[in-house]
């Protein structure tokens, strides 16, 4: 077992395990758009970003590819890591602001400008269909191609590929592809109407302890 | 295993191909055969030696010195590194775009040259670089690629002057730009 310290709390994972994986065992959520339980961890998103180290000269690493070690300080809700990562969900925005799960993001944590300029891409180069295709689907019939700036997803020589069976694993995956509440065209960058959403249970059952997140099963239980 | 692809020497038994560690390499040989990575070619190579046709592509496209199009019998490679673009590497370009009649990327309707731009050679000292062929050419201008070009057009030809001179005329009246070039070079002297 590894012994090191998670928020100042002293736990023990086994060796192996990613700083991501140990965290949401003892329940701290990382937020993360490139991960998958199924897949290999890949790192592109840059959402788990954790802070590691003594404070002063710590540093952030992908908490999704970096395995604990003995002894490690990490901190993953640091005002250095918060803050990162809303710029980073900032960029998500300025890059994709049709995906409701970027969506999503941007109203969970409180990221209620971009002050980048804006994009409307479909992709954000996360990776999660190719390894998909390439890890549960034996397939390889996208993968990237090009680099940089002109770095996309596609089929070998943009063609149909022989290899794709049409399982569509890869849309299923993909948090770009899934439409933002208001539909992909709406005007502005951030949506965050969940940010004005308030628990509408709280008035007649204080007590109950609700922690249902996102809260949605009694709000659709009242729309009937 | 048959023709285009067969006779590399890469084989099975020495290089692991399919975790893609001497892919490269293998494509690098498949370039020097062909001059590019013909399409048929990768995929037959995908068939026949069990490797991913998508890893081929993703790989063929990230490197600039792959080329999926039919390239020129020469190449010509301009450094556009920050070094290089400082030293005006874009007015050696422009230069070489304007005497071979092609834009970057892009072969000459003969098929004798391409002209092509990278980001960086590795040789900043000898900034602006030219690369004729493999052969680098440093410190150059307009005016001395200009002088490296004409000389190499007129080595490649290996012909006397006579011989030369009738080429050209032909050439010139089916609008070929090296002829036009060597027109103007051969008047001249």
């Amino acid at each position: 077992m590894i012994n090191f310290m998670l928020n100042g709390l002293d736990v023990a994972v086994e060796k192996g395990t990613t700083l991501l994986d140990a965290a949401s065992f003892y329940g701290i959520e990382i937020p993360t758009l490139c991960h998958d339980e199924g897949l290999s961890p890949y790192g592109a998103c840059r959402l788990c970003l954790v802070e590691i180290g003594e404070p002063g000269r710590s540093r952030l690493v992908t908490s999704c590819t970096y395995p604990a070690e003995e002894g490690l300080l990490v901190r993953t809700h640091s005002q250095r890591v918060v803050n990162t990562r809303k710029v980073i969900i900032e960029l998500y925005l300025a890059t994709c602001p049709s995906s409701k799960v970027i969506q999503d993001l941007a109203s969970r944590y409180h990221v209620t400008q971009v002050r980048f300029q804006q994009k409307h891409d479909n992709c954000i180069l996360c990776g999660l269909c190719i390894r998909y295709c390439k890890e549960q689907m034996q397939g390889k019939a996208i993968g990237f191609v090009n680099r940089g700036v002109d770095r996309r997803i596609t089929t070998p020589f943009d063609r149909k590929s022989e290899e794709c069976r049409f399982c569509g694993g890869c849309m299923y995956i993909c948090p770009a592809c899934q439409a933002r509440c208001q539909g992909p065209a709406e005007k502005s960058a951030v949506c965050n109407a969940c940010l004005n959403l308030s628990p509408p249970c709280l008035d007649h059952f204080g007590e109950t302890m609700c922690y249902l997140d996102p809260c949605v099963a009694c709000e659709q239980g009242r729309q009937k | 295993m048959s023709g285009l692809a067969g006779n590399l020497r890469i084989d099975r038994k020495n290089f692991d191909t399919r975790n893609g560690e001497s892919l490269v390499a293998l494509l690098q040989q498949v370039q020097e055969k062909h001059n590019y990575l013909p399409e048929h070619v990768l995929r037959e190579l995908a068939c026949s030696r069990g490797l991913s046709l998508m890893e081929m592509y993703s790989v063929a496209t990230f490197y600039k010195s792959f080329n999926l199009q039919p390239r020129g019998k020469h190449n010509i490679v301009a450094c556009m590194g920050t070094a290089c673009h400082v030293q005006g590497g874009e007015k050696v370009l422009e230069e070489l775009s304007r005497m071979l009649g092609i834009k970057p990327g892009e072969t000459s309707r003969d098929g004798e040259y391409s002209l092509d731009h990278v980001n960086c050679l590795g040789a900043c000292a000898l900034a602006p670089l030219v690369v004729v062929d493999g052969d680098y050419h440093g410190n150059m201008t307009a005016a001395r690629v200009a002088a490296l070009i004409k000389e190499k057009l007129r080595e490649h030809k290996g012909q006397t002057a006579e011989a030369l001179n009738q080429e050209i005329g032909q050439k010139a009246q089916s609008g070929c730009c090296c002829a036009r070039l060597l027109a103007g070079e051969i008047n001249s002297v």
